[in-house]
């Protein structure tokens, strides 16, 4: 008899929370989406290649082409895609509110201003400018960061509408610094202006592909680690320093952690909005919103959507192409909608 | 003196607190103890510092003067994991960002006994399983949150707590806003929960009969000062209520329970 009420019990409570069987399947199952998505998208292009002449024939001109072209920018497709919605979906944990992403809130407009100042110095002056413009990026981001989330405190408070409102102002703001900068300095061989407004992947360089990636992996470990404290901050900052976390500390952990990783993805590819918004919402719809899933869930979902994202960037309207950013913001917009619509009901999430 | 008299030591105590928010000040030198097993009722009118004690007494504010020991030992000594594996909190409001489960919610009240990307193990789940079971929850167990009612989330959040296995649970308003169902069900788990695990409860309330009926020892507050802490019926007295509350009260028996029953005594017709 108890035996039986203990069985029931056990299938009451089936798929209520997160095993580790189940987060691994997950994973799996993204991480096979990743692969598919990169064969296609290496496939083509403005020139279609054979991937597997380019693996067997090092003297075809589609092995010139994968190596040195295609193959880094779809690394910086997928290194972009996967730090943008994992920093996205660690922000949205720390303001409570699923609207929140660092385009949306003008952190990377904070980052790529930081970048682009950081460039006219550099070719004025000399320096190394692989290491220093990310540096200067992330400063940049952490000052907006902090910025905006205290201008958005009221009472303790973050009000969810003025969160969104301080990001439209801070936005506004960097866009036109950006501008004026660009207009006022005309540096030699610096990206256009649109590759900062809107973000573009073209032609990175390995050495960038790398940096980004080890800043990315940094960062993702270090909210990686704090899952479970993103999960019980959902709680409120009260609930969660009840339940035993330090709150002061994990916050500035994530501005520290998320600054570094936007830093890092503006200085090579400008801003690119809406893909932190859009992939970690997904991905709770589907897999629910425990953040020790739902972080690495983001880096794999990122990598994809980045990855797709890209792929139409080059291929639409070839052989010209669009700024990705264009694209992920084509999308990015109406979902935003739908979600401001969705959470109307409720005060967004809160 | 009377050796029988030595007091053991209490699960929490306050001496002398000074509290208060942004130079206003709150409580004015209260001291409370309460007892392993026991239920203290802090109650009073509204702004007479309720809410601000139990937060002193969590631990999440920090008063200007004063202490609080949990089990003898002051409360900075322990950090924030320590104190939530020894005294759980739920307050009011109970809002939850994201869409998380029931059972997903009870199963935070194990993060302070958890490493920091470990995932439950077989006795975290049977204790988050026996905690749902005592507030009727199991059949909830998959649901989201935010689909379930006030009473509902309630218990959920009460569960949560006792899943963190605490020695002591702060609760603020724990019934504010149900039905009676909920209250009489709410009030005989603590009550039972107090007594079989030798935990001790302190709870805000408003409904003083909810405080009459429950509580062993009754704490009346005004303006930050302590009107009179003691037995229900010696500190719901229609003086004390009367002074506290600057109304007429009434107070009898409830002819069932025996114990003492309140009521407002203010007519308004005969005006």
């Amino acid at each position: 008899m108890n035996e039986m009420s203990n069985q029931a019990d056990r299938g009451a409570l089936l798929g209520a929370y997160l095993t580790p069987a189940r987060m691994a399947s997950v994973l799996l199952a993204l991480l096979v989406i990743l692969v598919i998505s990169m064969l296609i998208a290496a496939e083509f292009g403005t020139a279609r290649i054979s991937l597997v002449r380019a693996v067997t024939d090092p003297k075809s001109s589609d092995h010139a082409i994968f190596f040195a072209a295609r193959l880094p920018r779809l690394m910086m497709a997928m290194v972009v895609g996967a730090m943008l919605a994992t920093v996205g979906a660690a922000l949205q944990a720390l303001v409570r509110n699923p609207l929140a992403e660092g385009g949306i809130l003008g952190i990377s407009g904070g980052g790529a201003l930081g970048a682009i100042v950081a460039l006219v110095f550099l070719s004025r002056i000399g320096g190394s400018e692989t290491t220093i413009v990310p540096l200067v990026a992330f400063g940049a981001a952490l000052l907006s960061t902090v910025a905006v989330y205290r201008l958005a405190e009221v009472d303790g408070q973050l009000e969810p509408f003025t969160l969104l409102l301080v990001g439209v102002i801070f936005n506004a703001f960097w866009g036109a610094a950006i501008m004026v900068v660009n207009s006022v300095v005309n540096f030699y061989y610096a990206h256009s202006i649109l590759f900062w407004l809107m973000g573009s992947l073209e032609a990175p360089t390995w050495q960038e592909v790398e940096l980004v990636a080890a800043l990315g992996l940094a960062g993702f470990a270090v909210l990686a680690w704090h899952a479970r404290d993103m999960n019980l901050l959902s709680l409120g900052d009260e609930a969660a320093a009840e339940l035993g976390v330090e709150v002061d500390r994990l916050r500035r952990l994530i501005f520290i952690a998320t600054s570094v990783m936007i830093g890092a993805v503006v200085s090579v590819s400008g801003i690119i909005a809406f893909v932190g918004l859009i992939v970690p919402h997904m991905l709770r719809l589907a897999f629910g919103s425990d953040h020790r899933l739902l972080l690495p869930a983001s880096l794999i979902g990122g990598a994809v959507f980045m990855v797709i994202a890209d792929l139409i960037a080059r291929v639409a309207i070839s052989p010209a192409e669009i700024p990705v950013g264009a694209i992920t913001a084509l999308f990015g917009g109406p979902f935003f909608v739908y979600m401001l619509r969705r959470e109307g009901g409720r005060p967004l999430g809160l | 003196m009377n050796p029988s008299s030595t007091p053991t030591t209490a699960a929490l105590s306050a001496h002398g607190i000074i509290a208060g928010y942004a130079g206003v000040n709150v409580l004015h030198e209260v001291s409370m103890e309460v007892a392993a097993g026991e239920m203290l009722a802090i109650v009073g009118p509204n702004g007479s510092g309720k809410s601000t004690l139990l937060r002193v007494l969590a631990g999440t504010m920090r008063p200007w003067r004063g202490r609080v020991e949990l089990e003898g030992a002051p409360l900075d000594s322990f950090d924030r994991r320590a104190l939530a594996r020894r005294i759980a909190s739920v307050s009011q409001e109970n809002t939850v960002a994201f869409c998380f489960t029931v059972m997903e919610i009870v199963l935070m009240g194990r993060a302070p006994h958890l490493g920091a990307f470990r995932f439950e193990g077989r006795r975290d789940l049977e204790i988050a399983e026996a905690a749902l079971d005592r507030f009727d929850l199991l059949p909830l167990a998959r649901r989201h949150i935010e689909e379930l009612s006030g009473g509902e989330r309630k218990r959920v959040f009460l569960a949560r707590a006792l899943t963190q296995e605490p020695r002591v649970m702060l609760l603020d308003e724990p019934t504010a806003f149900l039905d009676l169902k909920h209250v009489v069900g709410i009030f005989t788990r603590l009550r039972e929960l107090a007594s079989s695990r030798g935990m001790a409860v302190v709870a805000t309330l408003h409904d003083l009969n909810a405080a009459a009926a429950y509580a062993d020892r009754v704490m009346l507050l005004k303006d930050g000062r302590v009107v009179g802490c003691g037995a229900p019926a010696e500190v719901l007295t229609e003086r004390n209520l009367r002074s506290v509350y600057e109304t007429e009260i009434y107070v009898g028996t409830n002819p069932i329970t025996g114990k003492i029953a309140i009521l407002p005594a203010h007519d308004p017709a005969l005006r």
